[in-house]
């Protein structure tokens, strides 16, 4: 736990030199530079921003490390049909949906960007608590996800934790979906 | 600080996304196969925009032995995520790389500067595919029906930010904006682009690919204060939470409410669903929260102001006598009768007057017909359709906007445009569409166009088009500069 800590607080560090960094301030994303409207606990995204940006240094150096620790990753796609891939921690769901070549329609139309909600996906209880602190942005984006629940998330947000092996994900059916099959039993 | 950050994280997502086309492909779905059969099955789309190209997605990929054809009226692809998405959203321009990924497919083709309706009808399309898809979207505009509508400065939603957007049939607008408060018809995200447009520092919007002609307008623009209005209350505001929350945080401006307005809104909210729930609560924070100290410093150092109000449907539009021009908005004053989204705006009979020198109606956009043979419905301004399926029109399908109505966002217009694309699928393998008979699709098509003289822009001509707008962007610091003249166009594509 305190290596993890470690090389968060180093990665954090590196990052402020990074090209990420020129990267972001050159984005013409500003709109979120200052939100009086957030309920967040002011260190909430500094958290998640951390753990989605240490992927990157883990893919560069720590090959070896990445291997080891492999989390396993159950998806339930909108047939109800099981899908179990392993990614590693620091990874997104909606990174490993790729990288994995997952088939789920339309997922992840926006790159990940927080400006859709096409990975949607929804958690059993037990998982969603473990997944950490939810921005208002990515809240705003869930309430135009089709079929919210309680305990839905964007698979962009969240990033894969050895405390997560294991996990089930469930991609939501389309609205389409549920229309057509009422549509069919009518 | 934290805020910052969630920039950052945005910015990291992007470049990993952005660095490789693999991922795109395969985030797709698509994936480009070699040309050395030829499909069988024809299938044409008409407009390429979001629905277009997402219906072709869909049917490339539940179908392997489909051709599908794009045809635009304009040389450029993309539709609204071009002309409508707001140049401070560029992540929303993200679904670009997929569609990019789908024209470049084997077994798809676009035809740009191809006007369906004019340049070619849709019975002829007809003739040389098996399957139509109609997905033209929405280009009219509602209008408000009241006096003074047509006056100088007044302007539909859809031409501003037609202008600001580069469409070329609106880069002549030239709106005027020497006038310090401008009121918007309409509180939905359209509405709030505006709005947001209209307010923001031009430092910000000067990175984005939005047209420099309008960049330097907005440089010049004195206005000050934009006031949204809508005909309900707070509770059937149109808009959703990303755009509202991105008002309340818009740099150098404060918000300008009216405490009474939200009167027994805090008491309704308890059984609203979650969304409503959460966008109610974020205007009430705004309008009667007390700020915290560094809010209340914000707001007071702000030289702009923006503000909502509901309650009022617009009577006339009010001319300045001597110049002719609009000199403000003569609003009524209505009450809700009943609840929730079913509630009626009734005119108390009280009616006030608003000062202001722009008005912009928002109040939605509509679908128009292009060709006789295609049922329309003038009332809900949408083809009639089942499922995708145009009424008493074998063979031909709609989707987007156009099916629905121009309503929800994008993903909406994603999951409506795979709906359509499953109802071809479904109608080829249960034979209620003949594909047994051979079509001859584009190659029927191109010697007509041929004939009457029209050109068709391919992808790859885009592409040289796109190649200059970044160009030409890159020059500037943005991350475009688009073309506004189509002819530009067309002469950039065919070097």
């Amino acid at each position: 736990m305190a290596f993890v800590t470690a090389t968060r607080r180093l990665l954090h560090l590196t990052l402020r030199d990074s090209p990420l960094r020129t990267a972001a301030v050159a984005s013409p994303r500003y709109t979120t530079l200052f939100s009086p409207g957030s309920t967040d606990a002011p260190g909430a995204s500094l958290v998640t921003a951390a753990r989605c940006v240490r992927r990157r240094d883990f893919t560069t150096c720590t090959q070896r490390l990445r291997s080891d620790n492999k989390v396993t990753v159950h998806f339930v796609n909108r047939d109800g049909e099981k899908i179990t891939v392993k990614g590693s921690p620091g990874d997104s769901l909606l990174d490993l949906v790729i990288n994995e070549d997952l088939d789920f329609d339309g997922f992840g139309a926006c790159e990940g960007t927080l400006a859709c909600s096409t990975c949607h996906l929804i958690f059993n209880e037990e998982v969603y608590e473990k997944l950490g602190p939810i921005t208002d942005e990515e809240m705003d984006m869930l309430d135009l996800a089709y079929g919210l629940t309680d305990t839905s998330r964007l698979g962009c947000q969240i990033c894969l934790t050895k405390a997560l092996d294991g996990m089930e994900a469930r991609v939501p059916e389309s609205v389409a979906d549920i229309r057509q099959s009422q549509d069919s039993s009518s | 600080m934290s805020s910052r950050l969630v920039t950052l994280r945005k910015a990291a997502a992007l470049s990993v996304l952005w660095t490789s086309g693999r991922r795109v492909n395969r985030l797709n779905g698509v994936v480009t196969r070699s040309a050395s059969s030829v499909a069988n099955q024809k299938v044409c789309v008409v407009g390429a925009g979001p629905a277009g190209f997402y219906t072709a997605q869909h049917l490339l990929k539940a179908c392997q032995d489909v051709q599908v054809d794009i045809y635009e009226r304009l040389p450029v692809p993309f539709g609204l995520v071009r002309f409508g998405v707001a140049p401070d959203h560029p992540e929303v321009k993200n679904v670009i790389s997929t569609f990019t990924q789908t024209a470049r497919h084997s077994r798809c083709c676009y035809y740009g500067n191809v006007n369906v309706g004019k340049d070619v009808s849709v019975a002829e399309l007809m003739e040389a595919y098996h399957a139509v898809v109609l997905s033209y979207g929405a280009e009219g505009n509602r209008s408000v029906g009241v006096p003074g509508e047509d006056l100088d400065g007044v302007y539909p939603a859809k031409d501003f930010v037609g202008w600001y957007n580069g469409l070329p049939s609106n880069s002549e607008l030239n709106p005027g904006l020497d006038c310090e408060t401008a009121v918007i018809l309409g509180q939905g995200n359209v509405a709030l682009d505006v709005a947001r447009i209209l307010l923001s520092p031009v430092d910000l919007l000067k990175k984005t690919d939005i047209t420099q002609r309008s960049l330097d307008a907005l440089a010049q623009s004195h206005v000050r204060r934009v006031l949204i209005v809508g005909r309900r209350g707070p509770l059937q505001i149109a808009c959703t939470i990303k755009e509202l929350r991105e008002m309340v945080n818009l740099p150098d401006t404060k918000p300008e409410m009216v405490a009474s307005e939200f009167e027994g809104v805090a008491e309704a909210l308890k059984d609203v669903p979650r969304p409503r729930k959460r966008l109610t609560e974020l205007m009430l924070k705004t309008a009667l929260g007390p700020p915290l100290e560094k809010e209340r410093l914000r707001r007071q150092a702000a030289s702009r102001s923006w503000g909502l109000r509901f309650f009022r449907s617009p009577l006339e539009v009010l001319a300045d006598p001597d110049h002719g021009r609009v000199a403000g908005v003569r609003l009524a004053v209505n009450r809700l009768e009943g609840t929730g989204d079913g509630s009626k705006a009734v005119p108390t009979g009280a009616v006030e007057t608003v000062d202001c020198g722009l008005v912009i109606t928002s109040i939605g956009y509509k679908s128009l017909p292009i060709d006789p043979v295609v049922p329309f419905d003038p009332r809900k301004a949408i083809v009639p359709n089942t499922l995708g399926r145009v009424k008493q029109a074998a063979g031909l399908y709609c989707s987007g906007w156009l099916k629905t109505g121009p309503i929800g966002v994008i993903a909406t217009t994603m999951n409506n445009s795979f709906d359509t694309a499953h109802s071809v699928i479904e109608d080829i393998n249960a034979g209620c569409l003949d594909v047994s008979s051979a079509k001859p699709g584009s190659t029927g098509i191109g010697p007509l166009l041929d004939k009457r003289g029209v050109k068709p822009v391919s992808f790859s001509d885009w592409e040289k088009i796109n190649k200059e707008e970044t160009r030409r962007g890159e020059a500037q610091g943005k991350p475009r500069e688009k073309l506004l003249d189509v002819e530009e166009m067309l002469q950039m594509a065919r070097t």
